[in-house]
């Protein structure tokens, strides 16, 4: 017998004398971060960048299989005693020689898990992790020359890069209300005095917001760079039509942090068939949180109708997608993004 | 049912207000609820499990009286711990809130011959919901004991201070048969019923499961202990039946508990289905420790009111509850355990015996509401 085998029928066994748990169960309590075990993360860190911004440091458990610059991780965190997931983009280079990973957070207001992880994070603590996803990434071969196009905190998918990547040719424009509000100002400063980053700080709160048509002034060369852009959906939306209009929007990769234009319409009662739960819901209230106020088990991810891994069947009734306002009906085999969709009329959700 | 409705005295208005105080109490938990609670039972199951561990760590040297005294302790308190404290008040999703799937009502699994959710449905839908009714909620007796003058005698029930007894001895294999509705479920024509044969299937996988690990697997690992570990893990089981027996005879039994008739819950209200509650389970005093052993089901009035409450929440509540039953002039049931246990087996052998009809019956108050 191989030794696979025997590791297998030594494991049957194990679950024998455990049943009704598992023995991860009991694994779980004295090595939560192994190898085997749902992924999850230890708090190591967190280290204030802004008056309103943290990085946090994160040990990942045996199972991390790493990231490429760029990506974000979903992350699970307990505010309140309430398991809360959101999505953040990987601050720290792929190579760290701790084996960590960092995100740097900015707290939004009313954000419970932002607020949570900025003000009152301890080190020590588990978090439930994803594995790094996301195409917001550079290409196999290095592009000659870059532009980089944040604000807010959508520098932090683009400084995971910075940290990754020495460009030969890299431009940043980069908006902030004030220059104190500017996460790794010191850092991006340090790259820019070294030559290996070409920084354009625009501080609204003073200069008012970055107008997309100065591009030609700022960066007279932008249509030949490649672009990565990441902050509030104005900007993004701005730059996608400025780089359609000039009919060069294959350099232009963007990542939104929210999900587009809201359509709301009438809500409706919804049954969670599963759970046996119904409660009523407004029109415009994703599903997806009208289930984890109801107590329901949702799978979530992005919440911005992008990764997936939320989809449920939709059992009955209808639904609308807040970003199109276009209509589901339920057919056997329909499955729906809850986090994007409202009642639209009584419906079924299978959870 | 008495003869005498003890609500008799509320108005409808009244018992409406109740229920609206009776809210208030259960918001303010809500919204009080969090990280502490969070906690609270994250301890205690990790306890659990680290307790169950040790004892069956030390049973696999059960040959040595000390070890097996130890194991079998530590192993009963586990199993209580395990139904009570942590199984029953999660598969009552009393900690769905959490969001955690490793505690969540829909995943649950526990040391019980009843799979979870058969459990659930029996326990959570229908003795919570129409608690004390007669003809509706079967653990009024379980369908195999009388324990009220109303229901109507049956030579059968002569037996019932032994059926009662053997209950208690094989408790979870009694629920098993509860859930399963066994008494309705094994006359020829349903029996073949497929959806009953899959819960019998389910019921047959979840025992083979549960005897393979104490009375197999457990006692061969024991080696040379094999015996002392069987009659360990046996023992074990027995302490917890004897023990969630007696925890919830005393949440329904006791004399002072009210019962219903079927129609007197036509059109209830949320104020007269509170009252119910009220009026329908009985509490058992005690230190902090003998609650926790309960699972806080010696909290059973405020555990009826309110199940989906965090159960380390009841004690706090209860001083509420019982001042509303002052205001209210209304009985709150409750003693220490011995009285309460006692009280229950004297219903039991009392009313194995037929006894007269009350003559005089006053009508139930939620009738009189409806035809006033």
């Amino acid at each position: 017998m191989t030794s696979a085998a025997l590791g297998s029928r030594a494991w049957k066994l194990l679950e024998m004398v455990t049943t009704p748990l598992l023995p991860s169960d009991y694994l779980d309590l004295v090595s939560p971060l192994r190898a085997g075990a749902d992924l999850r993360g230890r708090i190591e860190a967190v280290r204030p960048e802004t008056r309103d911004a943290a990085t946090v440091v994160i040990r990942p458990g045996r199972g991390w299989r790493g990231h490429t610059a760029g990506q974000y991780v979903r992350i699970g965190v307990d505010v309140d005693g309430v398991r809360l997931w959101r999505a953040y983009s990987i601050t720290s280079p792929t190579d760290r020689q701790d084996g960590c990973v960092t995100i740097t957070v900015k707290a939004i207001l009313d954000g419970k898990v932002s607020n949570h992880l900025v003000r009152r994070a301890k080190p020590g603590t588990l978090i439930q992790l994803d594995q790094a996803t996301g195409d917001f990434v550079l290409p196999q071969a290095k592009p000659a020359k870059v532009l980089f196009l944040t604000a807010g905190s959508g520098i932090t998918p683009v400084m995971g890069m910075l940290r990754d990547t020495a460009f030969d040719d890299a431009v940043m424009i980069h908006c902030a209300p004030q220059p104190q509000d500017v996460i790794f100002r010191s850092e991006l400063h340090g790259l820019a005095a070294a030559g290996k980053l070409r920084l354009i700080e625009v501080h609204t709160a003073t200069d008012s917001m970055l107008d997309i048509a100065r591009l030609d002034e700022l960066v007279p060369d932008w249509a030949e760079r490649e672009t990565w852009a990441c902050g509030p959906t104005g900007l993004l939306d701005a730059a996608d039509e400025h780089w359609s209009r000039h009919g060069v929007q294959e350099r232009l990769h963007t990542e939104r942090f929210r999900p587009g234009t809201v359509v709301a319409g009438d809500g409706g009662e919804v049954t969670f068939s599963a759970t046996g739960k119904t409660v009523d819901a407004d029109g415009a209230t994703p599903l997806l949180d009208i289930g984890e106020e109801a107590g329901v088990l949702m799978p979530s991810g992005c919440r911005m109708g992008i990764c997936f891994g939320c989809v449920t069947p939709l059992r009955a009734g209808s639904v609308r997608d807040l970003r199109t306002g276009e209509i589901t009906a339920a057919e056997p085999g329909v499955l729906i993004q809850t986090c994007v969709s409202a009642a639209a009329g009584p419906c079924d959700i299978e959870r | 049912m008495t003869a005498i409705d003890p609500t008799a005295h509320l108005t409808a208005e009244q018992i409406e207000e109740l229920g609206r105080e009776l809210d208030a109490i259960r918001d303010e938990v809500i919204a009080d609820r969090g990280e502490k609670d969070a906690a609270y039972i994250r301890r205690v199951i990790a306890a659990q499990r680290r307790l169950e561990l040790v004892s069956r760590g030390v049973l696999l040297f059960s040959i040595f009286r000390p070890a097996w005294l130890l194991g079998t302790a530590g192993l009963s308190v586990a199993k209580i711990m395990d139904n009570m404290e942590i199984g029953h008040n999660v598969l009552h999703g009393q900690w769905d809130w959490m969001r955690d799937p490793k505690i969540h009502s829909t995943t649950w699994e526990w040391d019980h011959v009843s799979p979870s959710d058969q459990w659930k449905h029996s326990h959570n839908e229908l003795h919570h919901t129409y608690t004390n009714v007669i003809g509706k909620d079967n653990d009024l007796g379980y369908g195999i004991m009388r324990v009220d003058e109303d229901q109507r005698w049956h030579p059968f029930h002569l037996g019932q201070p032994l059926w009662n007894f053997l209950n208690a001895c094989f408790f979870e294999y009694g629920i098993a048969a509860y859930d399963l509705e066994l008494g309705k479920n094994l006359n020829k024509r349903r029996r073949k019923n497929p959806e009953f044969r899959a819960r019998a299937k389910a019921v047959g996988r979840k025992i083979r499961k549960q005897v393979l690990k104490d009375y197999v697997i457990h006692p061969l690992l024991s080696g040379p202990s094999f015996l002392p570990t069987l009659a360990a893990t046996f023992t074990a089981n027995l302490v917890r039946n004897i023990w969630s027996h007696s925890v919830i005879m005393c949440g329904h039994f006791p004399e002072g508990v009210q019962v219903f008739e079927r129609r007197s819950i036509k059109g209830e209200t949320r104020g007269q289905w509170y009252l119910r509650q009220m009026m329908g389970s009985a509490n058992i005093s005690g230190s902090k420790a003998m609650h926790f052993m309960t699972g806080n089901l010696s909290h059973q009035i405020e555990h009826h009111l309110f199940p989906d409450l965090p159960s380390n929440r009841y004690a706090e509540v209860a001083v509420k509850v019982h001042a509303l039953f002052e205001k209210y002039e209304l009985q709150y049931v409750t003693g220490p355990l011995p009285r309460q246990v006692l009280s229950a087996w004297h219903k039991v052998f009392r009313l194995s015996l037929p006894n007269k009809k009350p003559n005089v019956k006053a009508p139930s108050h939620e009738q009189k509401l409806i035809t006033a």
